[in-house]
């Protein structure tokens, strides 16, 4: 009864209908299953959701990489077994593509190694340097805060029309470097520039979020630590390294799992932009496996349900890494 | 009092008359896409339908054209699909299709006006089942903006030649383009299918001696190698085909006069009628020729009815509606397409256009039918040529951005068939 006293005198008769009904219905539950075990009650609902939408298909998709054929339902399928990882694994050198029977896969994956690499890192350091920027008292902060958090809040396909007409031959960029008398460049048919264009776009599209984050964890450090450093004659790269940093490392290990994540599904904002070319220059494990199974007349299911699987699982071993790696960094 | 009670009685027999009305209606449902008008019109033609038989009401499902290429396979082989549908992978979807024949109340009106045409929608064995019936039939062929040509003093080469070679078009295209200044001398849509035509007159047989698909013969290759080598010298738009993912065209391209040839198909005409008029002088010219012939592909796409559908007399009377001689002709003329109808064709199509250029083009692309090849027509009924056209469009651009030699790139486009063909079975 004491929660009631939380809410106005108008609203409360209301609350207390509710609490009442929500007490008669959960008491003979609780009676019959124990208090140690309502968590579970309470977590139900969401676990069924969970295992509807996220477990299922998960099995789901396990069957269908052991399965081949090109019918849908799973019971027409016939059982082969590992034949779709043999068939992404046959390579007769696994650092040269075009020597695997899936060189699109491997292309895939290479491409994806490199978007990450790249993509991440450019995030987590201008977030970074963004966050410590917006955290110090500059003139309309607020307002820089919301242009940087901007281009979070469009969608891919606007933000890779947007650059793709930016970028195109007769684009904005080209006329402003024909402009200071320099020559217009297909910037998205090089494929280095392609790549670039594709990292950096997803970088500007992507990085005023994770700035958000950092700016909370940088504005929970507690002002005293600063105010005792200098005191202790700390300059201000002192700071950042004996004081910012420390505390702000468990932030950046969420910013850096989040980014991969993001980074490793990205697929609609370079869908859009370049197709995935020039070629398969920026074609991602995400584009292989929507295009073997679904674009593609033959729908080779099994087999993009077997890249899907070594997706996941590569994503799963890398984010476990990173929780270890920053578990050990936080004891140290 | 007295006229709130009556009202209310009122309402309540509406109420209860309501859903027993509604449970008499039959809904069909179409899933369509649009090249240009052609939705419209039969939405129109359909509304005519629904008033002649108050107990259909069918519904179009518009939908993006990548959609009937992707998700439609899907919910057919779900069995979610709709009850019609607009299909141009007409052998690939075969299995979902429904035999109207025994709904028909004249099945040798369809195979005396669509024979030719419904054993692209047949599996193979099949020589007897009616599942739908062209909505158009297209040709594939070039465009070219005369304009260009007569503004920079280039000759048409076909006003000079009934034979003339892609490498003359080339050159010729290059050269308008240089005079004026125009960023691409040609342009070919991203499709294997339109590549197909080319490398026909190439001398690509396409099919091995057991009627298994290949594309291991020099004239595969020639034509391959010319159309890579365009692509890396800017003859060829340089963009479209390594920078998209599946089908792109370069109808802007052609519509803002930034192109001057352009290797496309008769579907285009109701389009670029409405986009350029006569804006500039468009023009359908014959496909070049090489030692294989003169040749495009046919195409076109149909309306079929579903298998799974719950409602097959209807599906087939609204097919008898809208494949009927006057139906049809009024459709063809209202879109500019041109039918796949032997009667329509025996009696000819007074399209519906003031547009001089829009008629002429329509007439080339008829008389282009004669000059396809007997293998572009064996291309296009064989059920799982998409993966053949997928596969050369992806692999070629693969050899345009040097990720693989030519050579490589058609062994690919062989494994790529094989594997997908070994698993369908």
């Amino acid at each position: 009864m004491r929660l009631l006293a939380l809410f106005d005198p108008l609203t409360r008769p209301l609350m207390l209908l509710l609490v009442t009904a929500v007490d008669r219905a959960l008491t003979p539950i609780q009676r019959r299953v124990g208090i140690d075990k309502m968590g579970y009650f309470f977590v139900l609902p969401n676990l069924i959701i969970f295992g509807i939408f996220v477990l299922f298909p998960m099995l789901l998709n396990f069957y269908y990489a052991m399965t081949g054929g090109t019918k849908l339902f799973p019971a027409d399928r016939p059982f082969i077994g590992l034949g779709n990882f043999g068939t992404l694994f046959d390579c007769g050198d696994f650092l040269s593509p075009n020597s695997c029977q899936e060189d699109l896969f491997w292309r895939g994956i290479f491409n994806t190694i490199q978007f990450v690499v790249f993509q991440v890192s450019g995030i987590v350091f201008f977030s970074l340097v963004t966050a410590l920027v917006l955290n110090r008292k500059i003139v309309a902060r607020g307002f820089f805060r919301s242009v940087f958090f901007y281009p979070v809040l469009l969608s891919p396909v606007v933000v890779a029309l947007i650059w793709k007409w930016v970028l195109q031959h007769e684009g904005v960029l080209n006329a402003i470097v024909e402009v200071f008398g320099g020559e217009s460049t297909r910037w998205l048919l090089d494929p280095n520039w392609a790549l670039f264009w594709v990292v950096f776009v997803s970088v500007w599209a992507l990085m005023g979020f994770y700035t958000l984050i950092l700016l909370a964890g940088l504005q929970s450090i507690p002002p005293e630590l600063y105010e005792a450093s200098s005191i202790d004659g700390a300059n201000t790269w002192q700071d950042f390294r004996f004081v910012t940093m420390p505390l702000l490392m468990p932030t950046m290990f969420v910013v850096l799992v989040l980014a991969l994540i993001r980074a490793v599904q990205m697929f609609d904002q370079i869908y859009v932009l370049t197709g995935g070319g020039p070629g398969t220059r920026t074609q991602l494990m995400v584009q292989y496996i929507y295009t073997t199974g679904f674009s593609n007349q033959i729908q080779l299911f099994g087999l993009s349900a077997a890249a899907s699987m070594v997706l996941g699982i590569t994503l799963l071993v890398l984010t476990l890494l990173q929780l270890r790696l920053g578990n050990q960094s936080q004891l140290a | 009092m007295r006229k709130i009670l009556a009202s209310l009685v009122i309402l309540a027999l509406l109420i209860s008359v309501v859903p027993a009305l509604s449970q008499d209606m039959v809904e069909l449902r179409i899933r369509w896409y649009d090249d240009g008008n052609e939705g419209e019109v039969l939405r129109d033609l359909l509304d005519r339908y629904e008033m002649e038989n108050p107990g259909v009401s069918i519904e179009i499902d518009t939908v993006p054209y990548r959609s009937i290429l992707e998700q439609l396979p899907l919910d057919l082989a779900a069995g979610e699909g709709p009850d019609m549908a607009r299909v141009t992978d007409l052998g690939g979807l075969a299995e979902y299709y429904l035999d109207m024949t025994p709904y028909l109340s004249d099945p040798a009106y369809w195979e005396e006006n669509f024979g030719p045409f419904l054993n692209w929608k047949r599996l193979p064995g099949d020589m007897s089942s009616i599942p739908g019936f062209m909505t158009q039939l297209t040709i594939t062929g070039p465009l070219i903006n005369r304009t260009l040509f007569e503004q920079a003093g280039v000759d048409v080469p076909s006003d000079m030649s009934d034979s003339v070679s892609w490498e003359e078009w080339a050159a010729a295209a290059v050269a308008v383009a240089e005079a004026l200044e125009i960023p691409y001398p040609m342009a070919m849509d991203r499709s294997g299918h339109r590549f197909a035509g080319p490398a026909i007159s190439s001398g690509a047989m396409y099919f091995d001696d057991m009627g298994h698909p290949t594309v291991m013969d020099e004239g595969f290759r020639n034509m391959a190698e010319l159309f890579v080598n365009w692509h890396l010298d800017g003859t060829m738009h340089p963009e479209m085909w390594p920078l998209s993912e599946g089908y792109a065209g370069a109808n802007e391209e052609f519509a803002n006069a930034e192109l001057v040839f352009y290797m496309s198909g008769s579907w285009q005409v109701g389009q670029f009628s409405e986009q350029i008029g006569d804006a500039f002088d468009w023009q359908v010219v014959p496909n070049p020729c090489g030692p294989g012939g003169c040749t495009g592909m046919p195409g076109g796409a149909a309306l079929v009815g579903i298998g799974a559908t719950e409602h097959p007399e209807e599906v087939a009377a609204v097919m008898e509606y809208l494949a009927s001689q006057e139906i049809l002709g009024e459709f063809a003329a209202r879109t500019l397409f041109i039918p796949a109808h032997a009667g329509l064709s025996a009696a000819g199509v007074d399209f519906d256009t003031d547009l001089q250029l829009a008629k002429e083009a329509l007439g080339v692309f008829v008389g282009q039918v004669g000059t396809l090849e007997q293998t572009a027509f064996d291309l296009q009924a064989y059920a799982f040529n998409r993966a053949l056209f997928d596969a050369t469009r992806d692999r070629l651009t693969q050899a345009m951005v040097g990720e693989l030699t030519l050579d490589e790139a058609i062994d690919r486009i062989q494994d790529d068939v094989d594997t997908a063909l070994a698993e369908q079975g």
